[in-house]
Order: C-alpha cells, then sequence, then structure tokens
C-alpha cells in the first residue's frame, strides 16, 4: 500500500511553487515541497514567465517550505540569480537548507554565461560545390585503386588457387547464392509473366500473339535476365558485404587483420568476389528459365500449346545470344561484390557510418550495372552479337 | 555507515540463470542511501548480470529486488518506468550515442522525461557537464573523447534526471591509473555533495580502497557471495583465504 501512495506522489507532481507579489519594486517567489527533474519545468515556466510579466526590481525566494532540491532545482535557482545579476538587480535566497545551498555555492551563475562558441559557417555555394567535386573525384579514384588491387588479388588466385579460403567463399555462395534462388526465381518469373501479357494485348490486334515468344526469349535472355538478377543481388548481397566489413572496420577488426599480416583483400574481398562471380551466371541462367516459363503461362492462357511457344523461342534465342547474357553476368558479378566490399571497406568511424556505406553499396553497385550493362550494348551491337 | 536506515536497494534470495546454466543462486544483500556499494569478483562471476538484473533489464528466476521500496521484479511496464527513473546508468562501454555530441546526450533524457524548456535544459546539461569537468568539451562528439572522458560523459548523461542511484558498470576498466583516480574522486565528489548511492563494478584493487564503503565479492564456485564488508576489514578478518589474498595482493 506504501508504494501505491509512493508512486501517485511522483507521478502527479503538485505544483512546487507559489508566488507572491509584496509590494511594487519586490516579488517574492515561495518554493514549496519537492523541486526535482520532473516538477522543476513547471516551476521554472511560472517562475519565468511572472518575472517577465512584473519585471520586478528585486526577487526574494522564501525556501522555507522546500523539502528536497536536486540540480534541475538548484538550476532554477542560478537562472533566477543570472537574470537578476544581469540586469544588477539584487536577489535574496532565504531559509534554504545548508545542504541544497552547498550544491547552490558548487556554480557560479555567471560561468553558463558565456557565448556558445559553435558556430555555424554560413553556406559557401563554391566551396560546397569544390568539395562535392573533389569529392566525386576521390571516389573514382578509390574505385580505381580498388579495382586494380582486386584484379592483383585474383590473378594470384588464379595462379595459385591454393590461396583462396575456400571454406569462406563456399560460405558466401550458399548465403549469397543459393539462398538467393527463390527470390530471383520470383522476381523473373513475374517479369516474364506481366511483360508476356502487356505484349500480347496489342500484337494480338495484329494477330501476331506468338511473337510474344520472340519477344520474351530475346529480352530475357540478353538483357533482363542478367540485370534482375545482378540488381537483387545488389540488393540482397551487395549490402550484406557492406555492412559485414563495415562492421568489421568499426570494430577495428580489419585493422587486427592488417597488423596479423593479412591483406584484407585477400582474406575477405577474394572470397566475397570468387563467389559472386560463380554464382551470378547460375541465378541468372535461372532468371532466364523462369521469365520464359511466365511468358509460356500467358500464352497457354490465350490457347496456344507449350510446344508452339517453346519452339518459337529456341528458333529466335541463338546460342551467342544465351553467351552475351552470361558474360555479362560474369561481370556483373565482380561489380556487385566489389562495390559492396569497397564501400564496407570504406566506412568511416561511428553507428551511422556502416549505414551510409550499405546505402551506397547499393546505390552505387545499381549504377555501375546499368552504366556496364549500357557499355555492353554498345560493344555487342558493334560485334554484331 | 548508515546501517539503521532503511536500505535504497534490497535484493532478496535473487536467482538468475541463462537457460539451464545458473548463474547466481539465492543472493541477498542491502544497500543503504548514500552508500558507496561495490560489486568484484573474478570474470565470469555474474557481476555485469547481477547489475543487469537491479535495473531490470533482465528478469529473474526467482527473488525480490526492491528499489526505494518498490519490487521491479513484479512492476508493471509503465510503473517500472517510473521507479527506473530513479537510478542512472553507465554501461561497460559508455554507450554514448555516436550521432550526438555530449550536450546533446546529456539533453536527451531531459527532452523526453521533463516539461522544462529549452534555455532550462542547456543550463542543467550544462551544470551536469561541468560536475563531471566537461563543460569546455560539451559540443564535441563522443568519438573525439578519450576513454576516461568517455565514461565522465556517461556518467553526466546518467545523471541527467538526477537520480538517487547510479550504477556503473566496469568503472575502471581499460584506464590508466590516474585516469581512474580521477573518475574515483568524481564518485567521491558526486556521492558526498549530492548523496548519491553508488552500485559499482570493478576491478582495481587502489580503486576499491579508495572508494568503497562495502564490497561484495562474488564467485563461480559458490554461485554467491563469497565475502561482504570494507575491504581494510575484509583483508584482516575475512575467514576465507582466498578473499584475504585479494586484499592483500596490493595493499602491503
Amino acid at each position: 500500500m506504501m508504494e501505491e501512495t509512493h508512486l501517485k506522489t511522483t507521478n502527479q507532481p503538485t505544483s512546487p511553487v507559489l508566488l507572491e507579489v509584496t509590494g511594487q519594486e519586490v516579488l517574492t517567489l515561495k518554493l514549496v515541497g519537492r523541486l526535482d527533474a520532473t516538477t522543476t519545468g513547471k516551476a521554472w515556466q511560472k517562475a519565468l514567465g511572472l518575472l517577465e510579466q512584473e519585471k520586478p526590481q528585486d526577487i526574494v525566494i522564501d525556501a522555507e517550505g522546500m523539502t528536497y532540491c536536486d540540480l534541475s532545482g538548484i538550476g532554477l535557482l542560478l537562472e533566477l540569480k543570472r537574470r537578476q545579476m544581469r540586469v544588477g538587480s539584487e536577489i535574496e535566497i532565504r531559509g534554504l537548507r545548508p545542504e541544497f545551498h552547498e550544491l547552490l555555492t558548487l556554480f557560479d551563475p555567471m560561468e553558463f554565461d558565456e557565448p556558445e562558441s559553435k558556430t555555424d559557417e554560413p553556406f559557401n555555394v563554391p566551396k560546397e560545390v569544390g568539395q562535392a567535386t573533389t569529392k566525386v573525384w576521390e571516389d573514382i579514384q578509390a574505385l580505381i585503386e580498388f579495382v586494380g588491387e582486386a584484379c592483383v588479388a585474383l590473378f594470384r588466385v588464379l595462379l595459385n588457387p591454393r590461396q583462396v579460403r575456400w571454406r569462406d567463399t563456399f560460405f558466401v555462395a550458399e548465403s549469397a547464392g543459393v539462398n538467393a534462388l527463390p527470390i530471383i526465381a520470383l522476381i523473373s518469373f513475374l517479369i516474364g509473366l506481366i511483360m508476356a501479357f502487356q505484349a500480347a494485348i496489342p500484337m494480338r490486334q495484329f494477330g501476331a500473339e506468338i511473337f510474344v515468344a520472340d519477344l520474351i526469349g530475346l529480352s530475357m535472355v540478353r538483357e533482363l535476365g542478367p540485370l534482375m538478377t545482378a540488381i537483387v543481388l545488389t540488393g540482397r548481397s551487395g549490402s550484406a558485404f557492406a555492412a559485414e566489413l563495415g562492421t568489421m572496420k568499426v570494430n577495428e577488426e580489419i585493422d587486427a587483420l592488417t597488423t596479423m599480416g593479412l591483406d584484407p583483400m585477400n582474406f575477405l574481398v577474394v572470397p566475397r568476389m570468387v563467389a559472386s562471380l560463380f554464382m551470378t551466371p547460375l541465378l541468372t541462367v535461372f532468371s532466364n528459365l523462369m521469365g520464359v516459363i511466365g511468358g509460356a503461362l500467358v500464352l497457354l492462357t490465350l490457347g496456344y500449346p507449350l510446344i508452339t511457344y517453346f519452339n518459337e523461342v529456341y528458333a529466335a534465342v541463338t546460342i551467342g545470344d544465351f553467351l552475351g547474357g552470361l558474360v555479362k553476368s560474369f561481370v556483373f558479378g565482380v561489380l556487385v561484390a566489389g562495390v559492396g566490399c569497397l564501400r564496407g571497406l570504406q566506412t568511416k568511424i561511428g553507428p551511422t557510418a556502416v549505414g551510409e556505406s550499405t546505402t551506397s553499396a547499393v546505390v552505387g553497385g545499381i549504377v555501375v550495372i546499368v552504366v556496364t550493362d549500357g557499355i555492353f550494348s554498345v560493344i555487342y551491337y558493334y560485334l554484331g552479337i | 555507515m548508515n546501517s539503521n536506515q532503511t536500505p535504497i536497494i534490497s535484493v532478496q534470495h535473487l536467482i538468475t540463470a541463462f537457460g539451464n546454466t545458473v548463474i547466481l543462486d539465492n543472493i541477498s544483500f542491502d544497500v543503504h542511501p548514500g552508500e558507496v556499494f561495490l560489486i568484484i569478483g573474478p570474470s565470469g562471476c555474474g557481476k555485469s548480470t547481477l547489475i543487469k538484473h537491479m535495473i531490470g533489464l533482465f528478469k529473474p528466476v526467482s527473488g525480490k529486488i526492491f528499489i526505494d521500496g518498490d519490487d521491479i521484479v513484479e512492476a508493471e511496464e509503465d510503473t517500472l518506468q517510473w521507479i527506473l527513473r530513479k537510478i542512472g546508468v553507465m554501461y561497460q562501454r559508455g554507450a554514448l550515442f555516436g550521432s550526438m555530441s555530449l550536450m546533446e546526450n546529456v539533453k536527451l533524457p531531459l527532452e523526453e522525461f521533463t516539461d522544462l524548456p529549452h534555455e532550462a535544459m542547456d543550463l542543467i546539461a550544462m551544470m551536469k557537464l561541468k560536475m563531471v569537468g566537461l563543460k569546455e568539451f560539451r559540443h564535441l562528439m563522443p568519438s573525439e573523447l578519450s576513454g576516461g572522458m568517455q565514461k565522465r560523459a556517461a556518467i553526466a548523461r546518467a545523471m541527467a534526471l538526477d537520480p538517487q542511484i547510479l550504477f556503473l558498470d566496469e568503472l575502471s576498466a581499460g584506464l590508466d591509473p590516474i585516469t581512474s583516480a580521477g573518475l574515483d574522486e568524481l564518485v567521491l565528489e558526486l556521492t558526498e555533495s549530492l548523496g548519491i548511492t553508488f552500485v559499482i563494478v570493478t576491478h582495481e584493487l587502489p580503486s576499491i580502497y579508495r572508494i568503497a564503503d562495502r564490497v561484495i565479492m562474488l564467485d563461480k564456485s559458490v554461485k554467491g557471495i563469497i565475502a561482504m564488508g570494507h575491504p581494510h576489514e575484509l583483508r584482516e578478518k575475512s575467514d576465507n583465504p582466498y578473499v584475504r589474498r585479494f586484499f592483500n595482493r596490493e595493499a602491503g
């Protein structure tokens, strides 16, 4: 029972300040009861509000009835003192218990009066633009440097495959590759289905629904299969790589590796790149297949037999298209893992840093993939593939 | 000291476990108001676990923990929030929010739990930072501080709502003897001027002798308390040879 009442008093604090105005020049503030972190807020507003309103010459604080006062309460007394000192008026504090008075003497009211040293620099357009430009330049430099180092590491691995940490590689291959299969299958199936459906409606007007098979086959195998796989992998694994390596960086694990004489490139980046290099094409093949199946479903509902659809796809898609798509997906795989690892290793200090590098891994990864895809299109066009 | 007052913290027949492993088996003790109460013992004996139970983060298997007369084991979630206002905690690694300056770290509890006007919060936060000697550094970010300063800042944040009890987990871990001595001074100052009760986990023997009013020593073998009392008293009179050896290690 005692606990209950005790809690109630803390729950509903009574206003600890009573105000009295005596005479024209002197304002008497009576502080009553507990003045702690919860109750001081009301008292503060009331006291200072009245001070503004009455604009008295001098203040008397009657602390006779104050039973408890912590640093928040002392803060109020200090603030009142400070206001009075600033305008050169008097303040008298009566009846303050000695233990609270001792607390008050710990602080000098004017010491908190110093101007805030925080100087916000004014917004400077040329400077901001310059900084942003330098940053872009530094980013490109870091990327080139990283690509160089990664290539060297990969070639070294190629010459001596026993250097690769295969256990890690298989682990990454499982988590980034095998476990990504359902989401990639689902997305590719839906893309094939939606594309076929959208294309079938206008093509029907010309009686050309069967050419939906050509459309799906070519666009999935040449473009969308590799591209969708790469984009899903960026979101799924590129971000995971960045977060993993970023957290290691924040926890000084990367520094620990370096001082042990282990190259983080070899130890962390290569397994991820190798895993991604091999898994992305495999997933792309799956993505192609699921897209074509999605298209098949639409044509099936439009009344075409399956065999007609598959014959049409078979006639339209050449082995060159298929291999062209696979070459792309090899490159995408390296890029996704590379950008993810690079951003992870670039992580700065602090808990927000990991978030930043994850974001930039996904954004950077998608940009790099789309740009590379464009380059591939141009090359394939001139090569006649 | 103060042993005839009502205890501010009372732990009664506490049993804690992780899964099937019992960590602390039936321990009881009281902490009196204004006391500097130390929990010591080898790594893995359950010191931090004990603290986490006392601040309501973990629920015990059985037993009661009273803070200022209120049982925090049985308390409902919202009542618990009110009881926990009376305590402040400094975590092992400070746990300052890295994205905020010191000032913002200290102001955060004030902004969330009080209706003080903004200039009042500034003043009160600055008073707290002055108490721990970091007023000049208030605009720095936690990552720009040394280990000792981070602990001081964490103490300032723990003090934001003027708690009656401060829990300090690993007060001097990872600090040099001089910085550690400075923190001991701070603890003594705060308990002297503000009457704060301290519950501290530490390993440093010099620090134990400097600040302790009372010590409990936990041990894995008994899953409980093997010694309780003032360090000098334990050094001379404990009937446990291990305890005597521990307290004699650096004292003589």
